[in-house]
């Protein structure tokens, strides 16, 4: 077998995109010796064929004749007078490439004979008097991921091979029965199970019950079942909590909190609800929408472009896991950064700088989301510095399914069949790739491997899914998450028993173990249960469209599961013992009130440049950098598109979309979430969350009656009681807003121990950060409305009541300050104000509409003149406000919750006013041709005035990249 | 003819077949949606039709460059059904992924005559846009040419594009020349007012600001932007603003052109 290696550049005249964004970013890491990036392709291809072929190969395939040249073998560096560093980025072994798949195909289609193995690589020629130390940093900190990555230097250094080890089978037992409370502890980090003390005795005490010790992948498989992240341990566990001195008992936290507000609701709309892989609700007669919101958290932070792909893939499999399969309709995405600004020296030793996290996270979700062909409609962006080494990376995907697939009917006889991509070492806990070599750092903050995606490997499996699921031919569907198989077999299996031959399943590359086979993460799996007579059929399927599908066991109903290795029983346990045998945990939790004060900021005449600063500010400022480099519109079934407005760039409220064709009903979708209230009270930080979700739905034209929840717990380690205590005040406030609003949770998921301890021992725990995502039915897409203001003349009202309520705002924030007035939702009173706000736009009395959240009153009235293109001149006096809310800071910048802007045309004044009576509501303002925001306060006095060029430029740029 | 049949093609990654197909069958087309899969294990299959749509998507992960490997399976395996196709009068439309598949196969803008496919190019590429990244966003269009019979001459349109290798590249100014000179340019990105210009009114910085192709008949067209994606009013970014939704939306005119020729040509 002969191998070639074909090398492509950019030909001269042509750009070389990847050379130059190489180049930008060895800037920003202030290093100047570099004066130019040359970048090209490198594929290394292992074939029969001769060098004609070669060329042809070279010239037909791999190059582009116009703007690229190919090259045969090995070239030098550049001839000329400027240094060179030659810089070859290669995948370590077994870690999938998806282009070579492609490459293989190809080169079958051209009928090029026997192929064995195809791998590509980067090549970077640096320009420059580099040195060595720059040269490592160049190639760590841009050019390679030394997770998936190995990097080689000069023309004489060879590449990973691309084969592995073949397997040798050994069953292992691991002797647990005499192990002393230390070696149990022992065993379980040297394993890395992750399981503590007590979970370990429980085994111990299971196996000596049974008299015998258990095998590894008995371990594992326990290990996996009972992680954290499969069973929410924290969240389910009995709290003695001290709240201010008093004690409050919960027999189970998220029964009493979460769920409870669910179960008292009893809405008749909910379908399905924190029982699948996604929530379910009713669409309309014939069919049903799922959301569901996953973290990727900690493989985001070592490898941000392949841990934000999959997890956005790994949630996509949500809904298509859900009931009998949705359909994918939108995507969700909401990140937490470090500023992307910070200086590289106040970065730790072992994290990656949040600018590059950034890049590569949005690089990952829009990469994945686009191939899926599945719009991102919806997001937030949120910066604070107490991310840096926990980034958190939120994805989550709608799906559409028929009324009669919300629910499985599995049944013993059916086979286990893995559908997708096949199995590799990738995801096995601690990326113990084939190299097995992990830095001391990287394997101290995470848990979960780094997984490698192949969007189109799980699209593909997708449009052959639906054909099987609509012809009817299987009988239930889960994906391969957390656990992998281990997970997906044992979930469906649970009521039934399973027996799998883990021989059977394709793998990617020879070397796997039973045990790695049975708990790898690698992307793109789902798992179907198949009668045996609609094998054939839905083998055809799969087949039709080069789909991997294949047969790996059955469903007993002996409610046990079984494992076989080339028909070696690896392991056995009961189903009863694996699912409900988790011992239950007493935690204990204490929060205490902070005592905080108000800073004494002086009065000021004017505060344009206030408003500038909060406007320029991270959290508040343009994201459409971001948005643009998502498809939004793929499907067409895009309504409110996150960026609309006169010139296409004002953010909206929410999105919303009409997901079956010429059906004028849609679904809306948004977030709420503001860690800066954490910091005073999560109780208010979590109440307001959920209003901010619930109202940005309203503002776009939901149903006030048809919205559901879903929470994502980011926290840090519960084991402290001060930890779970604010987790406990959140809780407690979702189930109050839910009941207040009337508005169920469907789903959820809790991420905790986001903390990093430097090398310092200094600890850096996020901030408390609860994700509120919100889907609403909209009964009829043609009443949406959007933010922008429409029209001169129009009257502008705000409804709701601001309060002094400055205390964690960003006009604090950007002076340096917390505060203590964090905004105390009134739930009662912004329920009843959402419903007669829903009921002016469905009655089109509402020209645009607008939440004031982050930066209050001013930004709001800020974004909705620039987004419309019109001026507004607005006066305090109109404003609705409590009796202690007099300066006129607190007015402009305050961000009391439960409060719209609404444009309303003059002849419709009555009316609107009508339905607001008895609230407090106030015309504030109007729509003036005049392209300028000014507001003037109580004595008529102007305190902000601006032109909306000035104000809009402040707003775009800090992340127009 | 009455009914109008028209195959939208999918493969491994394509993602706009469903809203291609609604297009179509707005219409008043009978589309069906089909993998290649199907096509190559029977091409007599594309006799009965007279429209066929290569979609927008990411169609084998736009491994290697963007259409490439769906470039690569077409010439290996419909070349001859294909040319036939185009000679006997019927359409052809490339969207986005689409228009990088037929400018890959050289039948946009097909230099070497009508409905010849070849792999080795043809001199005019679609390359990674100027600014390096992904994008979406509205865009003017202006008709470049009365020859395409998608078209309706000097009807300007609005619509979105969603891409990242749109950026059309010729090798040589004569190439450029022959294609502007010669009818083959069927869109150019252009302002409101229907002036061409930099970023964003060009958005990936193509030559010519082109944003789409035809061929010597203009039976064939490649488009950039993706006209399935406003075929209602709500799909347009400013409708919450507009004071009427009237008429043909501007999507919807590249798939009712396509129809009634058909109707009135066969």
């Amino acid at each position: 077998m002969k191998q070639w290696r074909f090398e492509i550049s950019s030909k001269q005249g042509f750009a070389d995109v990847g050379g130059r964004d190489v180049l930008e970013d060895i800037r920003q890491l202030n290093i100047h010796s570099v004066e130019d990036v040359i970048s090209e392709k490198v594929y290394l291809i292992e074939a029969e064929f001769d060098q004609p072929f070669a060329e042809r190969v070279a010239k037909e395939l791999l190059s582009d004749s116009v703007c690229q040249d190919w090259h045969i073998g090995k070239s030098g560096v550049p001839a000329g007078p400027m240094q060179a560093t030659l810089i070859e980025v290669h995948l370590k072994s077994g870690v999938t490439d998806p282009v070579a798949e492609s490459v293989m195909a190809a080169l079958k289609d051209m009928r090029a004979g026997q192929v064995d193995s195809v791998r590509t690589a980067r090549k970077y020629v640096l320009l420059g008097s580099v040195s060595e130390r720059e040269r490592e940093t160049i190639a760590r900190r841009i050019l390679a991921n030394d997770c998936i990555e190995e990097v080689i230097y000069g023309m004489d250094a060879e590449p990973p091979s691309p084969h592995t080890k073949p397997y040798e089978m050994k069953l292992t037992h691991i002797p647990i029965r005499r192990l002393s409370d230390e070696q149990l502890v022992q065993l379980s980090k040297e394993m890395d199970l992750f399981l503590n003390l007590k979970e370990m005795q429980t085994i111990q005490a299971y196996y000596r019950g049974i008299d015998r010790e258990p095998t590894d992948v008995e371990l594992e498989t326990i290990a996996q079942t009972w992680s954290e992240h499969c069973v929410h341990k924290t969240l389910k566990s009995s709290v003695d909590m001290e709240l201010d001195g008093k004690p409050i008992h919960f027999d189970n936290l998220l029964k009493e909190t979460v769920f409870k507000a669910t179960k008292d609701l009893n809405r008749d709309w909910c379908i399905s609800v924190f029982a699948d892989n996604a929530g379910v609700i009713e669409f309309d007669d014939e069919h049903a929408v799922c959301f569901k919101v996953e973290t990727h958290n900690h493989p985001s932070a070592l490898d941000p472009y392949g841990g934000a792909a999959t997890g956005i893939g790994g949630v996509i499999r949500d809904p298509m896991g859900t009931g009998m399969g949705a359909k994918p309709v939108a995507n969700t995405d909401v990140f937490c950064f470090a500023r992307p600004d910070m200086k590289l020296e106040d970065v730790p030793k072992g994290v990656l700088h949040p600018r590059r996290v950034m890049k590569g996270v949005v690089a990952g979700v829009r990469d994945y989301g686009n191939r899926m062909g599945i719009p991102t409609i919806n997001g937030a962006l949120y910066f604070d510095d107490r991310y840096l080494a926990n980034p958190l990376v939120f994805c989550g995907n709608i799906g559409l399914i028929p009324r009669d697939k919300c629910f499985k009917h599995q049944q013993a006889g059916n086979l286990v069949v893995v559908v997708g991509g096949k199995t590799g070492r990738d995801g096995i806990h601690g990326a113990t790739f084939s190299s097995g070599e992990m830095t001391h750092e990287h394997e101290s903050i995470f848990s979960h491997a780094v997984q490698i995606g192949n969007a189109i490997t799980e699209k593909k499996m997708l449009d052959t899914l639906l054909q099987a699921r609509d012809a009817g031919l299987y009988e239930a569907i889960t994906d391969c998450g957390a656990g992998g198989l281990s997970s997906a077999v044992g979930e469906m299996g649970e009521q039934l028993g399973a027996e799998v031959d883990l021989e059977k399943v394709p793998l990617k590359y020879a070397g796997l173990s039973y045990t790695e086979i049975w708990i790898s993460e690698a992307q793109e799996r789902m798992v179907i249960a198949v009668k045996p007579e609609n094998l054939d059929a839905i083998m055809r399927i799969f087949a039709s469209e080069d789909v991997q599908a294949t047969v790996i066991g059955r469903f007993t109903g002996d409610k046990k599961l079984t494992l076989r290795y080339n028909g070696t029983q690896v392991g056995q346990l009961e189903m009863a013992f694996l699912h409900e045998g988790i011992c239950k945990y007493d935690r204990r939790a204490k929060w205490d009130t902070k005592k905080l004060s108000e800073p004494a900021l002086a009065v000021k005449n004017n505060y344009t440049d206030d408003l500038l600063k909060i406007l320029g500010s991270y959290n508040v400022a343009s994201k459409e950098w971001v948005i643009r480099q998502y498809d939004h519109e793929v499907q067409g079934a895009s309504v409110v598109k996150p960026l609309m407005g006169a010139d296409n760039d004002g953010p909206m409220d929410a999105a919303v979309i009409r997901p079956k064709y010429n059906h004028n009903r849609g679904a809306a979708i948004s977030c709420g979430m503001n860690p800066c209230y954490g910091d005073i009270d999560p109780y208010w930080m979590a109440l307001a969350g959920i209003d901010e979700a619930v109202r940005n739905l309203i503002c776009v034209g939901a149903n006030p009656d048809r919205i559901a929840l879903l929470d994502n717990y980011c926290w840090g380690d519960c084991t402290r009681p001060e930890m779970l205590g604010a987790l406990v005040r959140a809780s407690q406030a979702c189930y109050d807003a839910a009941m207040g609003y009337g508005t169920p949770f469907i789903s959820g998921k809790d991420s905790l121990n986001n903390e990093f301890v430097c090398d310092d021992g200094t600890r850096i725990a996020i901030p408390y950060t609860l994700l509120i995502s919100g889907i609403g039915i909209v009964d009829d897409i043609r009443k949406c409305v959007t933010m922008d203001v429409k029209q001169p003349g129009n009257l502008l009202f705000v409804v709701g009541l601001t309060k002094n309520e400055l205390g964690g705002s960003h006009y604090y924030k950007v002076h340096g300050h917390l505060g203590a007035n964090v905004p105390k939702t009134d739930i009662g009173q912004a329920a009843q104000i959402a419903r007669r706000i829903a009921g002016a736009i469905d009655s089109r009395l509402v020209r645009s509409c607008h939440d004031c959240s982050e930066g209050g009153l001013a930004v709001a009235l800020a974004e909705m003149a620039f987004a419309g293109g019109f001026g507004i001149e607005a006066d305090l006096r109109g404003l609705p406000a409590d009796a202690d809310c007099v300066r006129s800071d607190a007015m402009l910048f305050g961000e009391s919750t439960a409060r719209y802007i609404v444009e309303v045309e003059p002849q419709n004044y009555a009316d609107f006013a009508k339905r607001m009576l008895n609230f407090p509501f106030g015309q504030i303002g109007e729509v003036i041709k005049d392209k300028k925001l000014i507001i003037r306060d109580a004595r008529r006095k102007v305190v902000i005035e601006a032109s909306l060029d000035v104000l809009k430029t402040a707003w775009q740029k800090p992340l127009a990249w | 003819m009455d009914k109008v049949k028209a195959i939208v093609l999918r493969a491994a990654g394509i993602n706009c077949d469903m809203e291609t197909e609604h297009a179509l069958g707005l219409a008043g087309a009978r589309a069906e949606r089909v993998h290649i899969n199907r096509v190559i294990d029977s091409p007599a299959m594309l006799d009965g039709c007279q429209i066929l749509v290569v979609p927008g998507g990411f169609s084998y992960g736009d491994d290697v460059a963007a259409g490439k490997i769906l470039a690569n399976q077409v010439i290996h395996h419909l070349s001859d059904i294909l040319h036939r196709f185009i000679e006997n009068g019927k359409l052809v439309l490339g969207i986005c992924n689409g228009f990088q598949v037929l400018i890959k196969t050289g039948i946009v803008p097909g230099l070497n005559g009508a409905g010849q496919l070849t792999l080795a190019g043809e001199g005019v590429t679609l390359t990674d846009n100027e600014c390096g990244r992904f994008m979406d966003r509205w865009i003017y269009l202006q008709p470049g040419t009365d020859r395409c019979v998608f078209i309706e001459p000097g009807r300007r349109l609005y619509l979105p594009i969603a891409h990242g290798e749109g950026k059309i590249v010729a090798d040589s100014p004569e190439r450029l020349s022959r294609i502007s000179d010669g009818g083959f340019v069927a869109f150019r990105y252009v302002d409101a007012d229907g002036q061409t210009g930099p970023f964003p009114v060009n958005p990936n910085g193509s030559q010519d600001a082109i944003a789409a192709l035809t061929d010597s008949t203009g039976r064939v067209l490649g488009m950039m932007p993706h006209p399935e994606r406003f075929v209602r009013w709500t799909q347009h970014p400013h409708w919450t603003r507009l004071k009427q939704h009237d008429g043909l939306t501007d999507g919807m005119t590249i798939f009712t052109n396509a129809v009634n020729y058909v109707k009135s040509n066969f």
